[in-house]
């Protein structure tokens, strides 16, 4: 496993750079803030249905979106408030959308499982596992006819490696030589379920790779400078015809699957492991041993949990979706008329 | 005006919209060299060459899938499921996704693609290969469905398909493959969403649907020559429904049949009769009847097949009963 275990102190030849640390710096506390926020209009009524938490998978998020250039495209599954935020999308999008209001990403008419900012390439999030393989890798092979240098990642899921289209998506990505990453997030459950438990190998993701020509790659993903470092090699990969990826980062959420699980079912040895490899605290002090000042570090996330607060603030303030869109949007009309 | 089968039509509205629009690509299983299991791409990969006519593994997930990522990136692919009982392997690409996304993310992803695939029955392949499942991708949201009985209507809807800003699922029957027909020379686009009388008549009103289409003319011939008048409407599109020519018809007339090729439950005939039954219910003179493949799975042997279809005699009889 590649691994960050001893900081790097001397920031003029860092491989990373000033600019890139402190944007995951920022990406990883805006993940973590904005989650954390999410889970606390829930337990407030504010937030209903479902959502599926990253916390504690922040580094995964925030390593390859840092390291992607405009253009490129993220599809993610509905546990997929990262993804979107790392992409850039607003804060107020995503918590309106979680809250059902009118200034919602998708104007609340997907909730928190679906996701979307095209204008930031955040394709979407979907909720059937495995759907969004096949459809990433499709976007990878439209990036290869126009010619252009667009690299498709894909983030899913340890349960994942398990279905169907997780095969077929790979092999077709393998034979056409497509730009795509596919990234296994092995938080090592599948819903309630040890992923060890329902699954014939030991590495979900890593141990299939060969079956599809593919190099097998596990990453820390509570690193966000490996998780950066990969996806860097993986981008270039794509970019100069070298055809896809499959990495797997291991991570662990440090919530329940969703919002009904408090995750009982996990030991609490196991739990206190995976606190204390947090990866916003150990990030955080990576930064000081590197020499950046305490106070910047430090401001960068006050001014991160401000910015939460006020889009929570414009989410709250925002009215439900007008009734008039009930009926939108169905077709490319703008509407949803099935007859004349 | 050339004749052509309407497998070879098939081929013709491809090679039509790709020579004027390079974001037109083509995938599917052994659609390329081989020419199609049905013979209905030959020559395809040929002109356009193997970067727009893509063979695929037996993945239809992935077929679907990247025809999905392909459209919401630029391209308008044309997605081939070689028969269309194999929509039941990637129906959560079909249902769940391409028909639902562009309204779950507010008008954010679209999809301009076609998923083109033979359907029906009366090739004698079993329950597997033969169903008619036009009323399965009818009654998803988001989606549009066509269903052409004859070769200019393939080829004028196909072209208008793959033009389409929407997700259009196309279906070919299959055992009209063989069938000749006009064919307009030159560019030939038609447009979705609207049924074709094909026959006048003044007694009844017969509805079908591809090659039903052919089977309610017939009919409608042999009730002429005993002095029954019908008038038969090829519906053609399915989504957009022409309700309006249906609508119109059946005032004339004062009485409705369906022709379907789908077994009895939830076909598109009871929703028709559904909506004339509401709109036009004091212009009917009697009851709507359709007419459909007993709901059962479709079996091989040819009388058995030919027992479940609506056959000529069938519809016939029917609509002589009824009238009666």
């Amino acid at each position: 496993m590649a691994t960050e275990a001893t900081a790097r102190p001397d920031l003029a030849n860092d491989d990373i750079g000033e600019e890139a640390r402190l944007a995951l710096w920022r990406s990883q506390l805006e993940i973590r803030h904005v989650e954390q926020r999410a889970h606390d209009l829930f337990l407030q009524n504010l937030v209903k249905g479902t959502v599926h938490l990253s916390l504690g998978q922040e580094a995964v998020a925030a390593g390859f979106a840092v390291a992607m250039e405009e253009g490129d495209y993220t599809f993610c599954t509905y546990r997929g408030h990262a993804h979107t935020l790392a992409r850039g999308a607003s804060m107020s999008g995503v918590l309106g959308e979680l809250m059902g209001r009118e200034c919602g990403l998708l104007a609340g008419k997907g909730g928190s499982m679906h996701l979307t900012s095209v204008e930031h390439g955040a394709m979407g999030s979907y909720a059937i596992i495995g759907a969004h393989l096949p459809i990433a890798m499709g976007a990878a092979w439209s990036a290869q006819y126009r010619g252009t240098s667009q690299v498709s990642v894909c983030f899913f899921g340890d349960g994942t490696t398990n279905i169907g289209a997780f095969h077929e998506a790979l092999n077709m990505a393998q034979i056409w030589k497509l730009p795509v990453i596919f990234v296994c997030e092995n938080n090592l459950y599948m819903e309630y379920t040890p992923i060890g438990d329902v699954t014939a190998v030991e590495h979900p993701a890593a141990d299939r790779a060969s079956a599809y020509g593919m190099e097998s790659i596990i990453v820390d993903g509570n690193d966000a400078d490996a998780v950066y470092r990969v996806a860097q090699t993986a981008y270039a990969k794509a970019r100069s015809g070298g055809g896809p990826s499959l990495i797997e980062a291991k991570t662990y959420r440090q919530c329940g699957h969703s919002r009904a699980d408090p995750g009982a079912y996990r030991p609490d040895a196991e739990v206190e492991e995976w606190l204390a490899r947090d990866p916003i605290p150990a990030y955080r002090r990576r930064l000081l041993d590197f020499g950046f000042a305490e106070s910047a570090v430090d401001g960068i996330e006050a001014a991160v949990l401000a910015a939460v607060d006020a889009a929570t603030d414009a989410a709250r303030a925002s009215p439900p979706p007008p009734p008039e869109i009930l009926e939108t949007e169905v077709y490319a009309d703008g509407g949803a008329a099935w007859r004349n | 005006m050339a004749e052509l089968t309407c497998r070879e039509a098939v081929a013709a509205a491809i090679a039509q919209e790709m020579r004027r629009d390079p974001s037109v690509v083509f995938l599917g299983e052994d659609i390329g060299a081989a020419g199609g299991v049905f013979k209905t791409t030959v020559g395809l990969f040929e002109e356009f060459g193997p970067e727009r006519v893509r063979d695929t593994p037996i993945s239809e997930q992935a077929i679907i899938g990247a025809a999905m990522g392909a459209a919401m990136t630029g391209l308008r692919p044309i997605a081939e499921l070689m028969f269309s009982d194999f929509f039941a392997v990637c129906w959560d690409l079909v249902a769940n996704e391409i028909a639902k996304s562009r309204y779950m993310t507010n008008g954010q992803v679209f999809f301009p693609l076609v998923i083109r695939s033979a359907n029906g029955g009366g090739a004698r392949f079993g329950a597997q290969h033969s169903q008619a499942i036009e009323n399965w991708a009818m009654m998803i949201p988001g989606l549009k469905v066509v269903a052409p009985s004859n070769p200019a209507d393939i080829v004028g809807l196909l072209a208008a398909s793959i033009r389409d800003p929407d997700p259009v699922v196309f279906f070919e029957q299959k055992s009209l493959y063989g069938t000749r027909g006009p064919v307009p020379d030159g560019e030939h686009v038609d447009t979705l969403g609207t049924a074709r009388m094909v026959r006048e008549g003044a007694d009844a009103t017969i509805v079908a649907l591809a090659a039903m289409v052919p089977r309610a003319v017939e009919a409608a011939d042999r009730l002429a020559d005993e002095g029954i008048s019908c008038q038969v409407i090829d519906l053609r599109t399915l989504v957009p429904l022409d309700t309006r020519t249906i609508l119109s018809a059946v005032s004339d007339t004062g009485r409705l049949f369906t022709v379907e090729e789908n077994p009895r439950l939830c076909g598109w005939g009871a929703e028709i009769s559904s909506i004339v039954s509401e709109e036009c219910f004091y212009d009917l003179d009697g009851p709507i009847v359709r007419i459909t493949t007993p709901h059962i799975p479709l079996p091989s042997a040819d009388n058995l097949e030919d027992l479940a279809l609506p056959s000529v005699e069938r519809i016939a009889e029917t609509v002589r009963v009824n009238l009666g």
